[in-house]
């Protein structure tokens, strides 16, 4: 009976922290591995013109978050200018306006868009109204005969949206579409012309325009290209669809900037004007770029985690949670292998320390430390001392000899070895007396057996913690805890052999 | 290494996680620990229930009261000094005989009053207890043992360790002291483990270290099939330790005094596995017949007739029928 309850406590808390993990994972996009990322890019506008004396207004269009692009943070720059934004069709519009201005300006947009999961809207958003277009009277006969056209071969929104595009994009083009496009169409005159026909077709219809927002490298010398799409509202919400293919919806780097056939700058009152575009991509920590986001789609979430607290404090956790990945290291060296140690959580602590000696120096440090700690211990032990006096000689005299140590590897030029001081010593102290008490009492094989056991494990608890991938889950993913908790309960409801058993017993297997 | 592991279990052997697990932390309840972990008090409980043990002579609790170590020795030919929350055999003075006021030790080492009055002070401040605690001292009867181990022993005393389970003996062995050991009966530290057939009080072969041996390595006698004189008692004795500390696996070590017969030397809330190697036999079908049998099992004395009845060497075939009886173990 107490056998199932462990295995359902040990499987809830595993389930449980596996499944906060995989919900962190799969819906926060709390990366895996401790990579780098590019999820943030510095967009900038930036309009030169020259003033002649007059007064001078600019609006320039500017985006707004979109469902999987926020904006972070925007910058206005400008000399003098004033500013207003404000809201027009749908869109956002700065306006810089000066009383008078000469020779030449420059007026800047900056803005840190971060890519972003959120969840799609409800769809209740009403369907918008649609103004026809006012159409002369060739455009007018085409689009009607188009529409006709396709609205045959078209089962609904979608498909007809599909249907038009790939017609408008036919290498040979039909009476109808010449006279729509013209000759040597672009795509904005494409854009355009198919959301007047499915205007006029009364199916809401909006061009969109934006830039891509690459995680790749941008080639700086070029001009970042404007794109435009088609939108069309369907299904209660606005799809995209891409203008050349007629893909629905667009790909996830396109970002819209702003909706509509407008042009993006209106400059009154100055000449000469130059419009730049730049995106530079910001590489970060993909976790830093994920709690971010996550700061924007869930602020609860992140505010009750550890990155929620001082960064000091976060570097402390980084450090205490792996204390339990060591210590379940040595749960099973111990009870399953059956290595013997010095104290239990000593390996632990030590394994910690080697994170800054490095392995190997760390072990020669170790066991340096404690066979002079241990000599000085063997000529305690011949002036029969009392206990806690003798435990506080033997403490004094190992502070004594870390700092030796470091002041003699200093001065050979190690400075590595400055770094004996990270060791315990109080967990150094008691090592060296209970490993004299094992060697006074069960001689000095059994001792070196133990002292070995404990170089080992914390060998082998070093080299787990010391994966960069394990330092970045057990931080990350704190929730792992419960895993590694349910992980060492079954241990503890054990009662098989351990491997130094089957060595010890080898004699009754015999017979 | 799978076939090593399939043998240990039909040998039926208990392993350390198993004896936590499954003995120690279900039938020895903490609380009882107390009572076995200090001599002073085992020795007690065990007068209060006529249960021989050597007599005290003296307790020393704190270093006042050492001056009276020469009353308590007075007129005493031999004694021994002992902690009380010794480990080990740690902290153990021994004494044969007062010579002008100077002690003889068993290897004919003369120790004088001081030396003797500086070990008691180490021991009550705690040199040989567990975790260092400030101990207590105490003076009890030299056992001058029984001839019956005197040709396999060096020095020191040799004695019988019965792991008792739920009031049932249910396996044991002679401990006997070596060179090595420098006459101490811990295994660990040398000393060769006989077992002891649970029905006849016969030993069988002997282990020294890892190794079977059928003579002892110091004097070259054979070590087997030494009978026990008294078995009878001597198990009905353990299993009334039993009862008096309510500790449901329970090592008893006995020594056989040349006069006084079987005397309780101390108990053992923890023994070790060893024992499983000196009778080269597992534990766990014992302890599982033990189990499902205990309820019906009301006295000492059928307390005893069963183990010499289903313990015996040769009874291997209702062994069998146990282990078959038992649940499939699951591993992790």
């Amino acid at each position: 009976m107490s056998k199932l309850h462990l295995y359902v406590l040990a499987g809830t808390l595993a389930v449980v922290g596996l499944g906060i993990f995989f919900y962190k994972t799969l819906f926060l996009g709390f990366p895996l591995s401790p990579k780098t990322t590019a999820n943030v890019w510095n967009v900038e506008v930036r309009v030169k013109f020259i003033a002649k004396g007059k007064p001078v207004k600019l609006s320039v269009l500017i985006p707004s978050s979109t469902r999987s692009f926020a904006i972070a943070d925007e910058q206005f720059v400008s000399a003098g200018y004033g500013l207003v934004a404000t809201r027009e069709e749908g869109n956002r519009v700065a306006t810089w306006s000066i009383r008078t201005a000469s020779g030449p300006q420059s007026v800047y947009y900056q803005a840190v868009i971060r890519a972003v999961k959120t969840k799609d809207p409800a769809a209740t958003q009403k369907p918008p109204v649609v103004t026809p277009p006012v159409l002369d009277e060739p455009t007018l006969e085409a689009t009607k005969a188009l529409l006709a056209e396709i609205k045959a071969k078209s089962a609904d929104t979608h498909s007809l949206v599909g249907t038009l595009i790939k017609k408008v994009n036919d290498p040979a083009p039909d009476d109808n579409v010449k006279v729509l496009l013209g000759p040597k169409p672009t795509i904005s005159k494409k854009v355009e012309t198919v959301v007047s026909v499915l205007q006029y077709g009364g199916i809401p219809a909006r061009q969109a325009n934006g830039i891509r927002l690459q995680e790749g490298k941008y080639d700086f010398s070029k001009k970042v290209p404007l794109l435009q799409w088609i939108e069309v509202f369907d299904r209660n919400k606005w799809q995209s669809f891409t203008p050349i293919t007629g893909e629905s919806p667009v790909p996830e780097d396109w970002f819209r900037w702003w909706t509509g056939s407008k042009k993006l700058v209106n400059l009154d009152g100055a000449t000469s004007m130059s419009v730049v575009f730049s995106v530079t991509p910001k590489v970060e920590e993909a976790i830093v770029a994920a709690v971010r986001s996550a700061e924007i789609s869930k602020p609860f979430l992140v505010k009750f985690s550890l990155f929620g607290l001082p960064l000091n404090t976060q570097a402390v956790y980084r450090v205490m949670l792996l204390v339990p990945v060591g210590a379940f290291i040595l749960v099973l060296l111990r009870n399953l292998v059956g290595i013997k140690t010095f104290g239990t959580f000593m390996p632990v602590l030590i394994a910690l320390s080697f994170r800054e000696t490095g392995l190997l120096r760390g072990i020669f440090l170790f066991v340096v430390l404690v066979a002079l700690g241990l000599s000085v211990r063997f000529y305690l032990e011949r002036l029969k001392l009392l206990v806690v006096p003798r435990l506080a000689a033997v403490l004094i005299v190992v502070v004594g000899l870390m700092a030796i140590m470091s002041i003699v590897t200093h001065n050979l030029g190690g400075h590595t070895g400055l770094s004996v001081a990270l060791f315990p010593m109080v967990i150094m102290t008691m090592t060296i007396e209970r490993m004299s008490i094992l060697w006074e009492e069960r001689g000095a094989t059994e001792a070196l057996i133990s002292g070995l056991g404990s170089i080992v494990t914390a060998a082998m608890a070093f080299l787990v913690i010391n994966i960069k991938l394990v330092e970045h889950l057990a931080f990350v993913f704190p929730e792992l805890l419960l895993v590694l908790l349910a992980g060492t309960l079954l241990v503890g409801g054990y009662a098989g052999f351990r491997l130094t058993d089957l060595y010890r017993f080898r004699e009754l297997a015999k017979g | 290494m799978l076939s090593l592991i399939s043998a240990l279990r039909r040998k039926g052997v208990l392993c350390i996680n198993k004896r936590n697990r499954d003995y120690i932390l279900r039938y020895n309840p903490r609380r009882f620990y107390p009572l076995v972990d200090d001599k002073l008090r085992t020795k007690q409980l065990a007068q209060e229930n006529n249960i021989a043990v050597p007599d005290l002579y003296g307790v020393i609790e704190v270093e006042g009261q050492v001056r009276t170590l020469k009353k308590i020795l007075r007129d005493r030919p031999g004694f021994v000094v002992k902690p009380a929350h010794g480990s080990g055999g740690e902290g153990i003075l021994v004494i044969d005989d007062c010579v002008n006021g100077k002690f003889r030790q068993p290897d004919g080492s003369i120790i004088d009053e001081d030396e003797l009055q500086h070990h008691v002070f180490s021991i009550l401040s705690g040199l040989y207890s567990l975790g260092g605690q400030p101990d207590k001292a105490f003076i009890e009867y030299r056992v001058v043992f029984d001839p019956t181990f005197e040709h396999i022993s060096y020095l020191g005393v040799p004695d019988i360790r019965i792991v008792v389970f739920l009031g049932v003996p249910v396996m044991s062995m002679v401990r006997l002291p070596t060179r090595i050991s420098e006459g101490k009966a811990n295994l660990h530290k040398g000393a060769v483990g006989v077992g002891v057939d649970i029905a006849t009080g016969r030993t069988l072969a002997g282990v020294l270290g890892n190794s079977t041996i059928t003579e002892h390595p110091d004097t070259a006698q054979p070590v087997t099939g030494v009978a026990v004189p008294g078995w009878d008692d001597l198990l009905q004795l353990a299993c009334r330790c039993h009862a008096i500390t309510s500790l449901g696996y329970l090592g008893v070590d006995i020594v056989l005094d040349r006069t006084k017969g079987p005397l309780i030397l101390e108990l053992n809330a923890r023994p070790g596995l060893n024992i499983q190697i000196a009778n080269n036999d597992g534990l766990l079908p014992r302890l599982e017949l033990v189990e499902h049998e205990h309820a019906k099992l009301q006295t000492v004395v059928e307390r005893v007739a069963f183990a010499r009845e289903n313990f015996a060497v040769e009874s291997r075939a209702r062994k069998t029928a146990a282990a078959i009886r038992r649940k499939p173990q699951l591993s992790l």
